[in-house]
């Protein structure tokens, strides 16, 4: 068996390249943001590397599926305070990538312990999370498990959030005030704890360990001086006559959503922002907008912290899933961003079509393996399929990664089918097609307050919608 | 691949479910014969009903199994049960008023690396409305008829305080947080944490140290120290009169017990007197008063005390031999007439016998043949044939062997 590692894709990348490339590794194509997720090490012909979204990497080496790997150490211990007997092994630290987790609110809760409504953390981070309230003792919390735009949630939307960074004062920035220190992280080298202790991988770890600079890292220790309570001026700007909060996606649709928001008549200022404002101002009277991630808008609408957003079907069909009698409703499709959810194996299996996959999975005897960003619509689709012993990996994009060695099937989006060719990758069934659309609360659809602004925006988009 | 049961979860054989009956039936007559009432709540709850204010330890609760349910889409999380008061006092608190003697039997689910238990079983009762001694005393006493009943021998009652342990950290000039952490290290059985903090108060630690290793019969030192440690910490002085007044009690039924002030029970709702029996090494029970726990739920200013028995461990060290009562005689009924094999078994089993349909040519140490309703022939265990006609010779033949 070859040895595997993982290797970190996204704001890590460079300086994990620059380390690897003094380690002499010389690699391919790892230096590239896009590519193949594949490269190889002149160095190491023989080692298996492969790209995978930073939060993936700590799973997969605990799964045994990677034998090393280099991520943040904030992605470990979000894994092993939740799962403490997790087969991993913090082999080195790599002295870069250095952060903090900070709790941050915009104003500090008065009482922490105090009975009644519960206080909402949003985080990308929910196990974190959950211990930091079990160890303040909150009587009572949600967490807000969010894919990211964690900063934008207080104090509407969230009493505090959970969030890496590299001071205090990069959150201050954000427009709300960090009050504790989570948690310290840099990047780490780790293992999985069966391979350390039986696999041969010495040269390759001493190459990464050779490779660090001499000088450990100055233990100065860092020192964030934390309000002991907060100004007013980061009190909830309170607008008294906002009647309905909208949410608007971050990210590549936002475009999109700018122009149809403009062939439907409505101004919107600072969207997208060039400098990272969440709060943009939009032409009609009642409504209040706050930028998020389309991934998140489903569960924001169902818990009432919206009564709209524009969103794609595939995540609210996936929210649906996970809470069948969720409020959050779909109200208009906006026939924009026209993607299809495929189920997606490797060309190299004996599976065309669903019908395979039960007589694939039942002459095995490991659990069949699917992964997809989709956790919940993975989860149905493999109980509709009867696929009797199975897990669902959750990824964080860059799913095709995964096959065929590291899942058997994935639940994925895609416009033209070209990413999943030439992986070497068939579909074997389309679930549904997805665009975006427009949702939106159950209750707030029925508030008659309420109701009569969302009945005008939702009449002006219909009418955009049709003008296309 | 043959499907295996979950990890850290137990199955129950027959013949386990026969020494649980067993033990689970002597605790509730027991319970039921002191005036206990027997309730039984869902096995999943809120985990705000275990978070809110002072109840489990974040030790504890970092080890429930907590997820969302599928209305979870506002955040909050349910748990199976990691504890059996909290909801019985949960469900005193929508339901019912004035004193109540409630008693169950529940499995609780907390995680445990490695091999450990995941499920446990307890059969508990709660004393909710009586603030006296008296009742502690009565918690007590039950428990350890329940122990006598059940035969166990040499088993030790240990008495602790929890108001007496938050008296002496409140002297010792600690954060709130600091004092939190102590004392659940405390609960949790581990004392080096509360030493290590009295080292640096001199002037306490003279006091701390003797009462901290005080473990035996004797109340002597803390008659004896009662007014010192009183002027040296005067809030010691309410737990401390609390603590004698049980132990009086105690003495005055002559009951046998040990103080040892720094044994741990985990449960951080305890305000009052913590009892724990342990047979050898091993805790086979116990309990504590726990006055603040109702009212942190909304239910007002309403005084409790409980006590668990743990099944899981009692079944281990139980002879199951000594306490299983002989089950009723089986009888194997054959027949190529199936109505009057079914008439013939349910004539055995109106005479209290266990009558079992021959279905695959099994032996048996009883066997009823039936040929017709008024021709069958019983087989003994050594083949011996007996010819009768009616259900009333069989029941008499199986009297006479002593087999009734």
């Amino acid at each position: 068996m070859p040895v595997k590692i993982a290797l970190p894709k996204g704001c890590l990348l460079r300086r994990t390249a620059a380390l690897l490339q003094k380690a002499g590794w010389r690699l391919d194509e790892y230096h590239s943001s896009m590519g193949f997720y594949r490269p190889r090490s002149e160095k190491f012909p023989d080692l298996l590397i492969r790209v995978f979204h930073e939060k993936d990497i700590p799973i997969q080496i605990a799964m045994g599926n990677y034998d090393l790997g280099i991520c943040g150490l904030d992605w470990v211990e979000e894994l092993l305070v939740k799962y403490p007997s997790s087969a991993i092994i913090k082999v080195r630290d790599l002295l870069y990538g250095d952060g903090s987790l900070y709790m941050a609110a915009a104003s500090l809760p008065k009482d922490v312990r105090q009975n009644g409504a519960p206080l909402r953390i949003a985080s990308e981070y929910p196990n974190l999370a959950e211990v930091f309230a079990l160890k303040q003792r909150m009587s009572r919390f949600s967490i807000f498990q969010v894919w990211g735009a964690a900063e934008a949630y207080p104090p509407e939307n969230a009493d505090m959030a959970l969030l890496a960074a590299g001071s205090a004062a990069d959150i201050n920035s954000c427009g709300i005030v960090p009050f504790s220190r989570v948690l310290d992280f840099s990047t780490f080298l780790i293992a999985n704890r069966n391979s350390w202790e039986n696999k041969k991988m010495d040269k390759i770890v001493a190459s990464i360990l050779e490779a660090l600079p001499e000088t450990p890292k100055s233990a100065s220790e860092k020192k964030d001086v934390f309000p002991s309570s907060l100004s007013p001026r980061h009190q909830v700007p309170g607008n008294q006559k906002e009647i309905i909060r909208l949410a608007l996606p971050d990210g590549h649709q936002q475009q999109q959503t700018v122009e149809l928001l403009s062939r439907a008549g409505i101004k919107i200022i600072d969207y997208p922002s060039g400098s990272g404002n969440r709060r943009p101002d939009i032409g009609i009277d009642g409504v209040g907008v706050k930028v998020i991630r389309p991934q998140d808008m489903p569960l924001q609408v169902a818990n009432g912290n919206f009564d709209l957003a524009i969103t794609g079907r595939d995540w609210l069909t996936d929210h649906l899933a996970q809470f069948p009698s969720s409020p959050a409703k779909e109200i208009l499709d906006l026939k924009l961003r026209r993607v299809r959810l495929v189920a997606v194996v490797s060309r190299d299996l004996p599976i065309d079509n669903p019908g395979d996959l039960l007589r694939f999975s039942a002459s095995r005897d490991e659990p069949f393996r699917l992964a997809s960003e989709y956790v919940n619509i993975a989860d149905k689709y493999a109980r509709e399929n009867h696929l009797g012993h199975y897990r669902v990996i959750p990824t964080w994009g860059a799913t095709e990664a995964f096959l065929p060695e590291d899942a058997d099937l994935l639940i994925e989006n895609t416009e033209t089918g070209r990413t999943i060719a030439r992986h070497n990758l068939k579909i074997i069934e389309t679930l549904f097609e997805s665009t975006a659309c427009l949702i939106g609360n159950a209750g707030s659809l029925a508030d008659v307050k309420k109701s009569r602004v969302i009945d005008s925006i939702v009449k002006r988009l219909r009418t955009a919608v049709g003008n296309k | 691949m043959k499907i295996q049961r979950c990890k850290g979860m137990r199955d129950m054989s027959p013949d386990d479910m026969a020494v649980f009956r067993r033990v689970v039936g002597i605790c509730r007559d027991c319970y039921i014969k002191w005036g206990y009432r027997e309730v039984r709540t869902p096995v999943i709850e809120y985990l705000h009903l275990f978070t809110s204010a002072g109840t489990l330890t974040p030790g504890m609760l970092g080890k429930v199994y907590s997820f969302l349910d599928w209305d979870g889409w506002s955040g909050e999380r349910v748990v199976l049960r990691p504890d059996g008061t909290i909801p019985v006092a949960r469900l005193y608190t929508e339901s019912m008023q004035g004193l109540a003697r409630l008693f169950y039997t529940a499995n609780m689910f907390t995680f445990e690396t490695g091999e450990g238990n995941r499920e446990r079983w307890q059969c508990g009762a709660e004393l909710i409305g009586a603030r006296s001694a008296v009742a502690d005393a009565e918690l007590m006493a039950l428990s350890l008829e329940i122990v006598t009943k059940l035969g166990l021998k040499a088993v030790e009652l240990k008495l602790s305080h929890a108001g007496l342990i938050k008296a002496l950290l409140s002297k010792l000039k600690l954060s709130q947080e600091e004092q939190h952490r102590i004392f659940d290290s405390i609960l949790d059985g581990d004392t080096t944490l509360l030493k290590k903090a009295s080292r640096e108060s001199p002037e306490l630690s003279d006091l701390l140290l003797p009462l901290l290793s005080l473990k035996g019969q004797s109340t002597g030192f803390l008659r004896e120290q009662r007014a010192l440690l009183r002027r040296s910490i005067p809030e010691i002085g309410y737990p401390l009169d609390d603590f004698l007044k049980t132990i009086a009690v105690l003495d005055d039924l002559g009951l046998k017990y040990q103080v040892n002030i720094a044994s741990g029970a985990g449960f951080e709702y305890y305000t009052g007197i913590i009892f724990q029996l342990y047979m050898g090494r091993e805790k086979i029970g116990g309990g504590g008063r726990y006055d603040a726990l109702i009212a942190a739920m909304g239910g007002g200013d309403v005084p409790a005390s409980g006590l668990a028995i743990y099944l899981d461990r009692l079944m281990k060290v139980f002879k199951a031999d000594t306490v299983l009562p002989s089950a009723p005689v089986r009888i194997l009924v054959k027949s190529t007439d199936v109505k009057e094999a079914f008439k013939a078994a349910d004539a055995l089993r109106q005479s209290g016998y266990i009558a079992e349909l021959d279905l695959d040519g099994q032996k048996a140490e009883w066997t009823l043949e039936v040929k017709s309703a008024a021709s069958m022939v019983l087989i003994d265990k050594a083949s011996k044939k007996t010819a009768v006609r009616t259900i009333d010779e069989v029941v008499k033949i199986l009297e006479a062997k002593g087999a009734g």
